[in-house]
């Protein structure tokens, strides 16, 4: 075992801690904002507005995501009229092709969990809110978006998480992130071992700092809830 | 029941211990990539084939053993083999110095130079001034990945991929400006196909032994050095008996082997 090659090598892992943490960011947030209006409409009993986006979520929640990032990336490149287009600009880069593949993914794991946590609002709440005389926008806005944020949040949290790992698929289209740069590593030197146990630090340390962020975030969520 | 798993246990040790110390190489497992043609590739039935699976088996066969091909990705290739999941590597493996550091090797048994790919007229002449900003692909872990980060790795964006195969995915796709791999792998795997006809070689051969090693030989644990002999002694006998050329006539119609 010889560490001294990751020690001297420490900045490729820097480099690609940063790219792992804009790609992971990037597409919580891009697949974060969709994935609230989808969610609302998504428990719509109206099957035109219900249907399309169940099939969105069943897609993406029901194939693997390296399924999905090569669709994207090398999906797009074999056909002339992709390459032909305006699109091609963005799908020629790699950290486009992945920023679209995790924000669709993550997009419909979210949908699918604050769907869950808004069929499971108390009935009273809804209630109490329709006899104040709440619009059903309003409704949505003031009472049930909140409750709902509140209880989908430990699972939101595990979505955090693993959409950290699953960001570890970027390294086989050509991207350096945390396992890039252990497979980078791995191949100059052939240490298997150091190279990819600074990698599972790396991510242990980021795992740790989600958990804890997630934890300070349910405490102040639930002031109303607590006695003390 | 208790008994059972102690016997069950020791049984375990003497299984491995046998395999651990079982060094009269009656049968050789060999490590192969499979996805790097024409050397190493999948048919469409699935069976594996290519130059570096038949001298494989022909290698061993001469030297007396039974083979067992096991597929492994190209850039835990080495790793694996140091880790025992196989007892040699035939897998276009040039023999350069950075990897002698971690394996030994038995002599070349074929040397082919490298070279640039680009889009058919990108680029008039071969120059290094003339290549600056491009982006090029190789496949990681290579010697085509060493020498390109050594010599262009300032002036060049360099993307690496898991296999030859994908760099070719890329290089039609227009995501890569050029590729640089083993001339003799490129023109079989993609140049003389349909995807490859918008493409061409560009710039002279590569072949500095500094990163390209003396061609391409067969990597063995260091310990193991009764087996280098052995394949040594195997890749020698198909040389002379014939067997050497009849493999390399029926992929290639030229000399691969090199002086």
């Amino acid at each position: 075992m010889d560490f001294s090659i990751i020690l001297e090598n420490l900045n490729v892992y820097f480099d690609g801690l940063q790219n792992t943490l804009i790609l992971v960011s990037v597409s919580l947030i891009v697949g974060l904002i969709f994935a609230i209006p989808l969610a609302v409409l998504r428990t719509s009993k109206n099957i035109v507005i219900n249907g399309p986006i169940w099939a969105f979520t069943y897609f993406f929640r029901g194939t693997p995501l390296l399924v999905q990032m090569f669709l994207i990336y090398y999906g797009t490149g074999q056909f002339d009229f992709i390459k032909d287009s305006f699109f091609w600009i963005f799908f020629k880069e790699a950290y486009f092709c992945a920023l679209f593949a995790f924000s669709l993914n993550t997009c419909a794991y979210t949908t699918e969990i604050i769907r869950g946590a808004i069929e499971n609002t108390p009935h009273g709440e809804v209630e109490a809110a329709k006899a104040a005389g709440m619009s059903m926008l309003l409704r949505i806005r003031r009472i049930i978006l909140p409750s709902a944020f509140r209880r989908a949040l430990p699972s939101y949290g595990n979505e955090i998480i693993f959409m950290l790992h699953g960001s570890s698929l970027a390294s086989v289209i050509t991207i350096i992130d945390i396992t890039g740069a252990a497979r980078k590593i791995n191949s100059t030197y052939y240490s298997p071992y150091e190279a990819f146990l600074t990698a599972a630090v790396f991510y242990l340390c980021i795992t740790f700092l989600i958990i804890w962020l997630v934890k300070r975030l349910e405490y102040s969520w639930s002031g109303h809830l607590r006695r003390d | 029941m208790k008994k059972l798993l102690i016997s069950l246990i020791a049984l375990s040790f003497i299984l491995t211990a046998g395999n651990v110390f079982a060094k009269d190489w009656k049968k050789i497992r060999v490590g192969v990539e499979g996805a790097y043609p024409p050397f190493s590739f999948v048919t469409p039935e699935g069976e594996l084939a290519g130059f570096d699976i038949e001298i494989a088996k022909a290698v061993v066969k001469a030297a007396g053993a039974e083979i067992e091909l096991v597929t492994s990705d190209y850039d835990g290739i080495i790793p694996a083999l140091l880790a025992k999941k196989f007892d040699c590597i035939i897998a276009s493996l040039s023999i350069t110095e950075k990897r002698k550091k971690k394996v030994a090797f038995t002599d070349k048994y074929y040397n082919t130079p490298a070279k640039f790919v680009q889009k058919k007229g990108m680029i008039a002449t071969y120059s290094k001034d003339a290549i600056k900003g491009k982006t090029i692909g190789v496949q990681r872990a290579t010697i085509h990945e060493d020498f390109i980060r050594d010599n262009f790795g300032k002036d060049v964006t360099i993307k690496s991929y898991g296999t030859q195969d994908e760099v070719y995915l890329d290089m039609q796709s227009g995501r890569l400006d050029m590729l640089f791999a083993d001339s003799v792998a490129a023109t079989e795997g993609f140049l003389m196909k349909a995807e490859g006809k918008n493409f061409e070689f560009i710039g002279p051969d590569f072949t500095d032994p500094k990163w390209f090693g003396t061609g391409v030989g067969i990597a063995i644990r260091k310990a193991d050095t009764d087996l280098v002999d052995a394949l040594n002694a195997g890749i020698a006998k198909i040389r002379a008996d014939g067997t050497y050329k009849k493999i390399q006539d029926k992929y290639f119609d030229f000399n691969v082997y090199g002086d």
